[in-house]
């Protein structure tokens, strides 16, 4: 499957960076080619996400929610993790790479605190430094995330620019690579940014995808209909969609944040209300403005809170292979409600977008299965506060 | 010829010493940043112009506060044109535009061009553009083919970016493709003032010099005189970005200051 030696899906992805992280990309580009073919390298990882992570998570078959839209509708337990989300393969992954290449530092941009978690635990794990940026909006989002990286020795930089959110976490985490970048490592938590990241991205978190192929195949004998996740930068969904690439009767649907509407400025729609750029090093579809400066986003849940999209879901898009929709933040919350009651699990404010879907989807008695890619935890104060929970 | 052009070839006939100023558009406002232009034709043989982006990742702090607030201010890319048409009315310094890649794709890059072209003056004649250089430090050599030749058919020089992390022979090819100068960052990082000079500096600007006929100009952290002092024997000119911007957001001269850097310049 593609990219390009250039790292392009179609016309979508390339290294759109300062001169200075040319010979960076380039190394890691050439270090992971040569890793990934490593057989000691793939026993490295299997082992980790095995004894470490929790895989292979389980493939749910959520009877309740069901029957509730007579559909087979299974659920890819990636909240089952270690730390609570799909970020920590990817973050096993690289941390890996990392280590073997030298690099006595990791830094991370975080959004939701989850890929900040999740490297926060690998870095501690494998003893090397870290440093997470976090926009000071999502800090007060998700306070609980912030205390976890620290209690696992991770340092959280606070970042007061521009929207405060994710995308402006990742301009500083960009900087202080241009600046560190002998000795450091950016850990990139989503498949965006420039070549080769969104590959390494992807192939790191594809074990969903292929676990799902394996898992249906040995249960059901079949593949299923439809795949649906949520999208922000895309790296559960990339993850769970790419091993199916050639499967053209696997329908994927990724679900955008439609925040407040997409006939509002508040959401973070980018693959269906955003127009081709070049954000964060790589060229793909982008929320901007008339003048071509970025858009300040809006979503209730701050890891899907992004104005770009992986170049690869870009690609999708445009040849037609995967469809983009978007529920609101009000029907999120209701995705949230509905599988904590139906199904006693309280999902993640991303995923709980995927759910939210579900009442849409028109797929009656086909089999769905759905990427579960977080737990709920860092989210309760969120819910309970915009549902009215009473402690 | 540009104007440009003409400068680089007097520097290499007289062994002359250049000077760059970069001001983001806009910041504190459209007026001061046309009134500046003026003011320091005098001083300085190069201005270069930011277009203000919302999310510089190649500026530190300086940078990135002035083009929020111009951006506060309603800069747009129309109005960076129109500065150009309005300074070229009273002024003939070589201009180079400097922006990130978003702004001027979403605009598009032909029209980009054209409107570039567009800024002619009877002054100085229509056959000259009002801008004479390029660069857009977000976009490395592999992505620049497209934005090479537009350069070339409307003579604008295009001027790439060469860091300090840049191998060998990469630096060289890259050198090569200039039709302007050669902007070596000096430090590994972003824009900003620094106190110190990176130890690896010298070499790489010997090393780049002997195997290049293109001029080299530094910038990245270039913000006092002795900056200039220590590295002028090494390269043909400077450029000054984050060190002038704090000048006008301390309401300081600028003028005073580029004074003291144009003199030890000139010193030999």
């Amino acid at each position: 499957m593609l990219p390009d030696k250039n790292g392009y899906f179609g016309e979508f992805g390339g290294r759109f960076v300062p001169e200075t992280l040319i010979s960076a990309l380039v190394e890691l580009e050439k270090f992971y080619k040569n890793v990934s073919k490593c057989l000691h390298f793939k026993q490295e990882l299997e082992y980790y996400l095995t004894n470490y992570a929790g895989r292979p998570t389980p493939l749910y078959f959520a009877k309740n929610l069901s029957e509730k839209f007579s559909m087979k509708i299974f659920l890819k337990r990636e909240d089952l993790c270690h730390t609570g989300a799909h970020k920590i393969n990817n973050a096993i992954g690289q941390a890996l790479l990392a280590k073997k290449m030298g690099k006595t530092r990791i830094i991370a941009e975080t959004g939701a605190g989850q890929h900040g978690v999740a490297t926060a635990t690998v870095c501690a794990l494998f003893g090397i430094k870290c440093d997470i940026y976090m926009g000071d909006e999502d800090i007060k989002r998700q306070a609980i995330n912030v205390y976890r990286m620290k209690l696992l020795g991770a340092n959280v930089i606070p970042v007061h620019s521009g929207s405060r959110t994710l995308k402006d976490a990742i301009n500083e985490s960009i900087r202080d690579w241009v600046t560190n970048v002998k000795t450091t490592y950016y850990l990139l938590g989503s498949c965006v940014g420039p070549h080769p990241y969104p590959v390494i991205v992807r192939d790191f978190q594809s074990v969903i995808g292929k676990e799902v192929c394996k898992q249906m195949l040995t249960f059901y004998k079949r593949l299923p209909d439809y795949l649906v996740a949520c999208v922000g930068g895309g790296s559960n969904s990339i993850g769970l969609f790419s091993p199916f690439y050639n499967n053209r009767n696997v329908k994927f649907i990724g679900v955008e944040a439609g925040g407040l509407g997409l006939k509002t400025d508040k959401h973070a729609a980018s693959l269906e209300q955003g127009k081709v750029g070049v954000l964060h090093g790589t060229k793909s579809f982008i929320l901007q403005d008339k003048n071509g400066q970025i858009s300040q986003t809006h979503s209730i849940s701050a890891g899907l809170d992004y104005p770009g999209v992986g170049p690869e879901h870009a690609f999708y898009k445009t040849t037609g292979r995967a469809k983009y929709v978007s529920v609101t933040d009000k029907e999120a919350l209701a995705g949230f409600k509905l599988l904590s009651e139906t199904e006693g699990i309280i999902p993640a404010l991303e995923p709980a977008h995927a759910i939210a879907y579900l009442s849409k989807l028109k797929a009656k008695n086909k089999i769905i299965v759905v990427c579960l890619s977080g737990r709920g935890d860092k989210d309760i104060n969120i819910a309970s506060e915009k549902l009215k929970v009473k402690s | 010829m540009n104007r440009l052009e003409k400068l680089l070839k007097e520097l290499k006939s007289q062994n002359k010493k250049v000077l760059s100023v970069f001001l983001t558009v806009g910041y504190p406002n459209i007026k001061t940043t046309e009134k500046l232009i003026i003011e320091l034709e005098k001083y300085v043989d190069i201005i270069e112009l930011g277009i203000p982006f919302s999310d510089p990742i190649a500026d530190g702090p300086t940078i990135q506060y002035s083009s929020q607030k111009a951006l506060e201010n309603g800069t747009n890319i129309h109005q960076v044109f129109d500065i150009i048409k309005n300074v070229r009315q009273k002024s003939n310094i070589p201009i180079a535009i400097m922006g990130y890649l978003n702004p001027i794709y979403n605009f598009g890059l032909n029209k980009f061009f054209q409107q570039l072209k567009k800024c002619p003056t009877e002054t100085f004649g229509n056959d000259i553009t009002g801008v004479d250089g390029l660069i857009i430090p977000d976009m490395p050599s592999e992505e620049s083919n497209k934005t090479r030749k537009l350069a070339k058919k409307y003579k604008i020089a295009y001027i790439p970016l060469v860091a300090l992390t840049t191998e060998k022979n990469r630096a060289l090819k890259i050198a090569n493709s200039s039709t302007g100068f050669v902007y070596v960052t000096a430090v590994t990082g972003i824009t900003g003032v620094r106190e110190k000079i990176d130890s690896e500096l010298i070499p790489f600007l010997k090393t780049l010099s002997a195997k290049t006929s293109k001029p080299l100009f530094v910038g990245f952290g270039i913000s006092k005189p002795e900056h200039i002092q220590k590295l002028k024997k090494y390269c043909d000119g400077f450029i000054i970005g984050s060190a002038v911007i704090e000048q006008i957001r301390q309401k300081k001269s600028v003028i005073n200051f580029v004074k003291s850097l144009k003199t030890v310049l000139n010193n030999f």
